[in-house]
């Protein structure tokens, strides 16, 4: 990564992490299939909701007939970390249009605030407008076409867990990860890592108590809790 | 199998609650200016919610018991971490970490 901000570096920054909406976005398309849904119904999820685990949910729920507002509700807990990943990325963009920010927050994933967090630690502190509509365009449109590919390939592909794909998303955020902890100069690296370490631990005990869709938001809200009483405390 | 006009009106309430996820933050923080303790609190969610993601994989949920050790993720996240710290380059980290996963999953 370096500092430019055009469309063809984001476009090289962004490929790392298309890996991981591929795999997912097949995996999501014959999960779709396999529970009964045309590639149609498969598609428009992937249009419309576009957030990998709320999908993989909403297939699940629709499958096992639960009413509609208890669908749309555990899509909202489940995708409420967004809530708190756009109020992180708003600050940069106060700036521009108000239809501009609405674009930006509309294709905002897990992945692109991860990769545009990093960025920042390249580019001086700034985020532009292109760098970040590219990233965020590139994802969309792999994530759409692999969901759609997998629902319509999905008789076919029996097994896709077999090559290793369903990694990929999970070595993304272990590089994005490091990448942050060792560039991110205006955090001590030893607070980072306390953080991190807490955050494990939190992962580990709420395992035992809370369904892994809805930790996420609450270990992140505890973890960045924990990461201000540290802070204060002791840096 | 729910009819198409329940699933497509499922489809678009989905859409919309994540939708204002996304977007309410950008819409408010247009006119409001966030607090200098909650820009603090906000700093630490890039590497909670990213460690939060890479840590919930290494394990397999049980409600009510200890989570299961994921040893194939485990096994996978080693090379993965070394590739980051050898090549500090995305590309590279994501490559190692799929082919090792499909290395270990041949051999188990």
């Amino acid at each position: 990564m370096d500092e430019k901000l055009d469309i063809h570096t984001a476009i090289k920054d962004t490929l790392p992490t298309v890996f991981g909406y591929i795999g997912i976005g097949i995996a999501f398309g014959i999960v779709g299939k396999a529970a009964g849904f045309n590639p149609l119904i498969v598609l428009l999820m992937s249009v419309l909701i576009y957030a990998g685990s709320a999908q993989f949910i909403t297939v699940s729920m629709l499958a096992s007939h639960s009413p509609i507002l208890s669908i749309v509700f555990s899509t909202f807990l489940v995708n409420s970390r967004m809530l708190l990943m756009s109020m992180t990325l708003a600050p940069y963009f106060k700036k521009e249009s108000l239809s501009k920010n609405i674009l930006i927050g509309t294709l905002l994933t897990d992945e692109s605030f991860a990769l545009g967090m990093n960025k920042l630690n390249y580019s001086g502190n700034k985020l532009s407008l292109r760098w970040f509509n590219t990233a965020n365009g590139i994802s969309y449109l792999t994530w759409i076409i692999s969901s759609l590919a997998g629902a319509l390939l999905g008789n076919f592909i029996t097994n896709p867990e077999k090559l290793g794909l369903d990694f990929a998303i999970v070595a993304m955020f272990i590089g994005l990860l490091y990448l942050q902890v060792i560039s991110d100069k205006s955090t001590p690296k030893l607070l980072q890592i306390i953080v991190i370490a807490f955050t494990f631990v939190l992962i580990y005990i709420g395992l035992i108590f809370v369904p892994s869709n809805l930790l996420i938001l609450l270990v992140t809200l505890l973890g960045c809790e924990f990461g201000v009483i540290i802070k204060h405390a002791f840096f | 199998m729910p009819s198409f006009n329940f699933t497509l009106l499922t489809i678009l309430g989905c859409g919309i609650a994540t939708w204002i996820s996304r977007v309410l933050p950008f819409v408010l923080l247009k006119k409001f200016d966030l607090p200098k303790p909650v820009i603090d609190y906000l700093s630490f969610v890039p590497i909670v919610i990213m460690s939060a993601l890479w840590f919930i994989s290494l394990f397999n949920q049980h409600l009510g018991s200890l989570p299961q050790v994921n040893y194939e993720n485990l096994l996978a996240s080693v090379p993965t971490v070394i590739s980051a710290i050898i090549f500090k380059n995305l590309l590279v980290v994501v490559i190692i970490g799929i082919v090792s996963l499909g290395i270990i999953r041949l051999i188990a």
